[in-house]
């Protein structure tokens, strides 16, 4: 019996029990924007830069199982300019200078602002006030530029076992915050070696110790855009995860 | 006692349960006054959970603070029909003789006055909550002497009892309202009837949801009772959190009975040995009330080991009920972000599937329903699927619960079988009487729709307008825009913050609400109000954001002018406002006169 496939943009992708609309894809080959997205952990599907329309509704691809006869639409005039939207918003939430940012090439929201071409932050910047953390000796917590993906959150959770990091807040004053009651990552007992340390896509917990130790214009999404780095976000076995 | 027995004292009273964290943050707080940063140490110790997840959970919902708040906490609701009844005013006064910003705690640490999303006094307004108990029909006296007793620090139980009075206010009743059913007879028929004919009678009822989504009872009972699971639950949904909505709060006040009647016939239906109540924290006042029912229906057998005697070898079953606050969350009437406040966690919908019909509280199968949904099923056990059946229309069967507020004469709860149009309503209700017409009509409230004069012919039925049963009246004299402005800002105050969208889209599209109330919009400002809400549509995570445009999608449909005549004619508008810079400044200097304004001709609205 042949692989089951749905159509994704007119393509017929074939896909394994269990997986997502999203890790199909991207074990074919086709690059889905995201930033919540990680293959070594369980979806999360609040970027929402993954929706697609899946059958004529709009849904996120990272939380809809595949299934045989899908019809899916990804890389549409309508859907792109939503992404962008999405991203619009995330640059204008937080305190995004990627001229100055020791991320710069390595940062996924500005390496998707390239992808689809976000040439302004379009909607007035909100200047939210967030206070960097420097208490750690081995890792600075820059927070003005968290999008609130969870990674760490999640990484340290799931993997490290530590529980470092949380969100805390409601809607637009909603913050990451730490596990100490004087709210300070040197009160914790993160580590740089943690999975927490390895996850942030953008720029807010970086080494210490190393600052552009890669020069600017010779990073990952310098070399290639991010959409080409498609083999980086293939599915893999999510540790804990029932098979 | 110290603060760290009270802590342990609360903390022992819940098992030392994280799952029970909402009940242990409120009742330590009840106690301590606040939630002090070695406070959530101690519980987070105690519940054996880390110390951020304590936290996170505190800071979300709005009743809980993590800093002090004062000895006195006033909370003005601040839905539209308080806004109308004179709110703002009010709330101005009383911080002008406070010597009080909104928000701020006055400097020796007394009292505290803000707003806070509508508690659900809609036909008795203004409403303030103080210290989270509700007063009703604030007026200019009111504030004077609530100041007095503030100064005074006299303690609440001594303040005026008939200021913490609230109204019923029943208008119409039909066969929910005035059912006359002794307590226990719809479980006698259940167990009489046995548990599948049960599901088939609230079937054939064709009972659906009267939260607002309108799914089948039946289906979803049947769902959760074939789905796997090593236990299940019911839970009944009230937080009635949708502003203008108050016909729980009655309902649980005169017909709790019902109620719980009602989650225990889905008990028997489903096999679930245990229910909660999700109530909101606005009608924390109703909790003593409600755990007397209770333990007047554990006496009377209708609760407990062996229900009505019948002991499961002999066909029976046990099942309890406990009542659970919330604290101050709009987005928990949703039902997956209920079940995670209900485990001690940050109110955020999940992801679905899985849906709770298969996991749900404690990832077991759940059913949650509304608690006039639970009310009606009740009288179905009683009475059957095809007496319910041949109320209504056949595409809605029974009857609907209105709470009507706004420009009337007689705002309160309105029972009406469903098919009754929205002219009939208004004419009930005396709206526009001695007032000039009936302008508007906001239907299930803020998520819900805008109607229009030349739509009141239309019923209220899940074929033509589908209402969780707020009824919000507008008369000439109000502006629409101050209407849609006041809604929007109630979604960007309740946005969970989880997906992208809705988390920044509800701020944008306030900001640009607030852009044009300050007269400094324009058309582009229009179109890219439709630009978020078309994505706010298509990518949010939950209900709450797929609605949260719909005030000014509707509006800017129907009411236009609204919006035009506060639009500049300008082809270009600087989105730097020069003026509002300033406004720092002027606090810093105290000024407010005319000298301090950027004024030109230019800033007046058209």
């Amino acid at each position: 019996m042949s692989e089951p496939t749905f159509t994704l943009d007119g393509r017929e992708i074939p896909f394994a029990a269990g997986q997502s609309v999203m890790q199909a894809a991207l074990a074919a080959g086709v690059f889905v924007p995201h930033l919540c997205y990680h293959p070594e952990f369980r979806p999360h599907g609040s970027c929402k830069l993954c929706t697609m329309k899946i059958n004529g509704r709009h849904a996120t691809s990272c939380t809809t199982p595949a299934a045989a006869g899908l019809e899916v639409e990804s890389d549409t005039p309508e859907i792109q300019d939503k992404r962008r939207t999405l991203l619009q918003m995330l640059l204008v939430e937080g305190n995004h200078f990627c001229p100055s940012c020791e991320k710069s090439g390595e940062c996924k929201l500005q390496a998707l602002g390239y992808e689809l071409g976000v040439l302004t932050p379009h909607f007035n910047l909100l200047y939210p006030d967030r206070p960097v953390d420097a208490s750690h000796p081995d890792v600075l917590l820059d927070f003005n530029r968290c999008i609130l993906c969870e990674l760490c959150v999640r990484a340290s959770a799931e993997v490290d076992k530590k529980s470092v990091f949380a969100l805390a807040g409601r809607g637009i004053r909603k913050h990451l915050i730490v596990n100490a009651e004087s709210g300070k990552l040197g009160d914790t007992d993160f580590a740089l070696t943690d999975k927490a340390a390895q996850v942030c896509p953008v720029g807010v917990i970086l080494p210490k110790k190393c600052g552009f130790c890669v020069p600017i214009g010779q990073r990952r999404f310098d070399a290639a855009p991010i959409s080409q780095h498609v083999d980086e976000f293939k599915p893999v076995a999510i540790p804990g995860e029932r098979a | 006692m110290n603060q760290h027995d009270a802590i342990q004292a609360v903390l022992a009273r819940h098992g030392n349960d994280g799952t029970r964290l909402m009940q242990i943050l409120r009742e330590t707080q009840e106690a301590l006054g606040w939630l002090a940063p070695e406070t959530l140490t101690a519980i987070a110790r105690g519940v054996n959970w880390p110390r951020a997840k304590v936290e996170g959970t505190a800071s979300f919902y709005s009743f809980f603070h993590t800093r002090p708040l004062g000895l006195y906490r006033v909370l003005w609701s601040d839905n539209i029909t308080d806004r109308m009844l004179g709110s703002v005013e009010l709330m101005q006064a009383m911080c002008q003789k406070l010597w009080l910003e909104p928000g701020r705690v006055s400097e020796d640490g007394l009292v505290s006055v803000d707003a806070t999303s509508c508690t659900g006094m809609c036909d008795q307004g203004p409403a303030v909550l103080v210290n989270y108990r509700a007063v009703t029909r604030m007026t200019p006296e009111r504030v004077d002497r609530m100041v007095e007793l503030i100064r005074s620090r006299t303690p609440l139980a001594d303040w005026p009892q008939d200021w913490f009075r609230v109204e019923d206010n029943v208008r119409r009743s039909d066969i929910l309202l005035g059912n006359d059913m002794v307590p226990g007879d719809a479980l006698r028929a259940c167990l009489a009837r046995g548990t599948e004919s049960t599901l088939n009678e609230v079937k054939a009822a064709q009972l659906r949801g009267r939260g607002g989504a309108g799914f089948t009872t039946g289906l979803k009972w049947e769902a959760c009772r074939n789905a796997p699971g090593k236990t299940r639950y019911v839970v009944c949904n009230a937080d009635e959190g949708e502003p203008g909505t108050f016909k729980d709060r009655v309902l649980l006040t005169r017909q709790p009975d019902l109620v719980f009647e009602g989650m225990t016939v889905a008990a028997y239906a489903i096999g679930a040995s245990k229910g909660y109540v999700y109530l909101r924290g606005e009608y924390r006042y109703l909790l003593e009330s409600l755990n007397s029912a209770l333990a007047r229906r554990r006496e009377a057998g209708l609760l407990g080991k062996n229900i009505l005697g019948r002991s499961g070898a002999n066909g029976g079953f046990d099942f309890d009920i406990e009542v659970h606050l919330g604290a101050g969350a709009y987005v928990c009437g949703e039902e997956s972000a209920l079940i995670e406040s209900l485990e001690g966690k940050r109110g955020v919908p999940r992801n679905r599937p899985p849906y709770p019909v298969t996991h749900g509280f404690l990832d077991q199968p759940t059913v949650v329903n509304n608690v006039e949904t639970f009310a009606a099923a009740a009288l179905i056990a009683l009475r059957g699927g095809d007496w319910y059946k041949s109320f209504g229309t056949p595409r809605s069967a029974g009857t609907k619960l209105l709470s009507v507020s706004g420009d009337c004469e007689r705002p309160g709860i309105y029972e009406y079988p469903f098919g009754v149009t929205v002219q009939q309503v208004l004419e009930e209700c005396g709206a526009g009487v001695g007032t000039g017409d009936t302008q508007a009509v906001q239907i299930s409230g803020p998520s819900g729709i805008t109607l229009g004069p030349d739509e009141f012919g239309r019923r209220i039925a899940f074929e033509d307008i589908p209402t969780a049963g707020a009824f919000m009246i507008f008369d000439l004299r109000r502006d629409i825009f101050d209407v849609v402005r006041n809604f929007i800002h109630f979604f960007a105050h309740e946005s969970c913050g989880f997906c992208t969208p809705c988390r920044v889209g509800t701020t944008l599209l306030k900001n640009l609400v607030d852009k044009i109330a300050g007269g400094h919009g324009t058309r582009s400002d229009l179109n890219e109000i439709h630009n978020i809400n078309r994505v706010l549509q298509a990518a949010a995570h939950c209900g709450l954001g797929h609605t949260a445009g719909n005030p000014l999608a509707h509006t800017l449909e129907k009411f236009r002018p609204a919006y035009e005549r506060r639009l500049k004619s300008l082809e270009f508008e600087p989105a730097f406002d020069l003026d509002a810079a300033l406004s720092q400044a002027r606090q810093m200097t105290g000024r407010d006169d005319a000298g301090a304004h950027l004024a030109n001709e230019l800033e007046t609205p058209r």
